[in-house]
């Protein structure tokens, strides 16, 4: 047993687990491997390496880039980041219908795509509207208070 | 900010989300009857993976509109927490030395199949319901199996990591233990832990707000912005709800579904073919019922009428009100479920219809006029369009 932890590094039962993990991830990958293999790989693999090594560091450094105009007023950045990345994370998702890339959707449903892009335009624009709205209205009480908490000159 | 803490409340969420996504998509891979006949099977090579399958049942009538609504809309609703749980864990994406033991290796291999598992089965699933068909090959097989090769690396996840997580949730992170994903030199916060659980909160609200609509009709649809099958409905009147697959698109020609048209139906008392005329002269029964996709939209029941399959298969040579099931085909001519076969309990529910008519009115082409099958509670692509034959008994 010490050997084992010696070699190893984990407890018998870390084994078990992986060993059980593996197996069962084998007799499903096989599967999913049988047909363009290569291919399949490339995106079962690539879906991860694309995630930590392209989108993480992109966002990262557009995070990055936004915080250099407000850098003496850090709080300020999540009123512009916030909505940003909502907006963003709706075009990740759904860039195939706003980008009318996906050819077969009208045929096949009778539907129209033209309403993604301008949808999601619009509430790219309501989340500005509202997070701006916040602002203010945060701006507005800071003042009041900071007014308010003032030695008064009525007394 | 980034930290265990943040990491084990996003993973938490996940752990019941996921397990919930896991159920109810082996749910929907049940709902389509693949141990039936092989037309209905897009995974012959399954083995053990469906150990569990069932008879899928008919009642109650919206049950594959729920657990299919939940799967679909309940996996849009994730993404910003798997996103963000990933975001959580990337100092552990660098940590060195790379490997510290056998075990440790194991494990961060473990976590390549976890993390590409992941996002390859969102990233076909969104695609999907966008009819995005990038991915290489059949969405059904890779996504099945996809499932099970991430299940496994789930699992083990959750066995290695929930008891700490609970743990830190719970009590706090022990004084003697360090924060391994914190930032050991971080900078000036501009977000405080509550508020980025916040925003992701936000943006899974948002995505909730702009999707769920899309499993109602009319107004609520409306609602659904962004979301495959949103909006406004593609026609008005009796037939103008949502439809799966146009005439159009599958290459229905109007010469093959006007007067010459002639269902055929096969069984021990021989081989029929009955006109659309004829069919109207038997008995017509009525069944409230939806159509629920597997892209998780639905419609809210529509009031179909048109003869009940039970009936037909009492003509085919199966008088007894026990049939058995029945292989149905389509006049299209391409389809992966052009050819799909229904199970008896699924014949003999008197809701089954070959519906003739919707909502008051005879079919449109894009809802399979002359004839189509409904069915309670089955998937969508179940439901044939333009029935051309109904072989009783032989699957």
């Amino acid at each position: 047993m010490r050997m084992l932890r010696r070699w190893y590094g984990e407890g018998p039962l870390h084994l078990l687990l992986m060993a059980a993990s593996f197996a069962l991830a084998g007799y499903a990958g096989v599967r999913l491997l049988d047909g363009d293999t290569l291919m399949i790989l490339v995106w079962f693999v690539g879906a991860a390496f694309v995630h930590d090594l392209v989108l993480v560091p992109l966002y990262s450094a557009a995070d990055r880039a936004l915080r250099i105009p407000v850098a003496r007023r850090p709080a300020l950045v999540n009123f512009v980041r916030v909505p940003l990345l909502l907006s963003g994370l709706l075009l990740l998702m759904w860039f195939p219908l706003i980008t009318r890339q996906a050819e077969r959707y009208e045929p096949a449903s009778g539907m129209s795509p033209d309403r993604f892009l301008g949808n999601w335009l619009l509430i790219t624009a309501a989340l500005f509207a509202v997070s701006a709205l916040w602002l203010v209205v945060r701006t507005v009480r800071a003042r009041r208070r900071a007014r308010n908490g003032r030695p008064s000159a009525s007394h | 900010m980034r930290g265990v803490r943040f990491t084990a409340v996003l993973g938490l969420v996940l752990l019941a989300g996921i397990t919930l996504l896991f159920v109810t998509g082996l749910l929907s891979y049940a709902a389509y009857n693949p141990d039936l006949a092989a037309v209905n099977d897009k995974t012959p090579d399954k083995g053990w993976l469906g150990f569990y399958l069932f008879d899928w049942p008919t009642g109650p009538h919206w049950l594959y509109r729920l657990t299919q609504g939940v799967h679909v809309t309940l996996g849009i609703v994730l993404v910003p927490v798997l996103l963000a749980k990933l975001w959580s864990v990337v100092p552990k994406l660098f940590a060195l030395p790379p490997a510290r033991s056998a075990g440790h290796a194991l494990e961060r291999l473990s976590l390549l199949l976890l993390v590409g598992g992941a996002l390859f089965e969102f990233v076909t699933g969104l695609l999907n319901i966008q009819l995005e068909y990038l991915f290489p090959g059949s969405f059904y097989p890779l996504h099945f199996y996809g499932a099970w090769v991430f299940f496994a690396a789930f699992l083990a996840h959750t066995c290695l990591k929930l008891p700490r997580a609970l743990r830190v949730l719970r009590h706090g992170l022990p004084a003697a233990d360090s924060d391994e994903l914190a930032s050991p030199d971080p900078a000036a916060p501009t977000v405080s832990r509550r508020g980025a659980l916040a925003v992701v909160g936000a943006g899974s609200l948002l995505l909730l707000l702009t999707s769920a609509g899309r499993s109602f009709d009319g107004g609520l649809r409306r609602t659904a912005l962004l979301t495959p099958r949103g909006g406004a409905e593609p026609g008005s009147g009796p037939n103008g709800f949502q439809i799966n697959k146009t005439a159009a698109k599958v290459g229905i020609a109007p010469a093959e579904t006007g007067e010459r048209w002639r269902l055929t139906v096969t069984g021990p008392a021989g081989e029929f073919r009955l006109s659309r005329a004829e069919l109207l002269a038997m008995d017509q029964h009525s069944a409230a019922l939806p159509i629920a996709c597997v892209e998780g939209w639905s419609t809210s029941d529509q009031w179909w009428r048109g003869v009940p399959l039970r009936d037909l298969a009492t003509l085919a040579g199966f008088p007894d009100g026990r049939p058995p099931g029945v292989l149905v085909e389509s006049l299209q001519r391409s389809g992966p479920f052009r050819k799909v076969a229904l199970r008896d309990n699924q014949v003999r529910d008197p809701r089954s219809l070959l519906a003739l008519g919707v909502n008051g009115e005879p079919l449109s082409p894009d809802h399979g006029y002359p004839a189509r099958v409904i069915v309670p509670a089955a998937p969508g692509v179940m439901n044939t369009k333009w029935v051309s034959r109904l072989t009783f008994g032989e699957l």
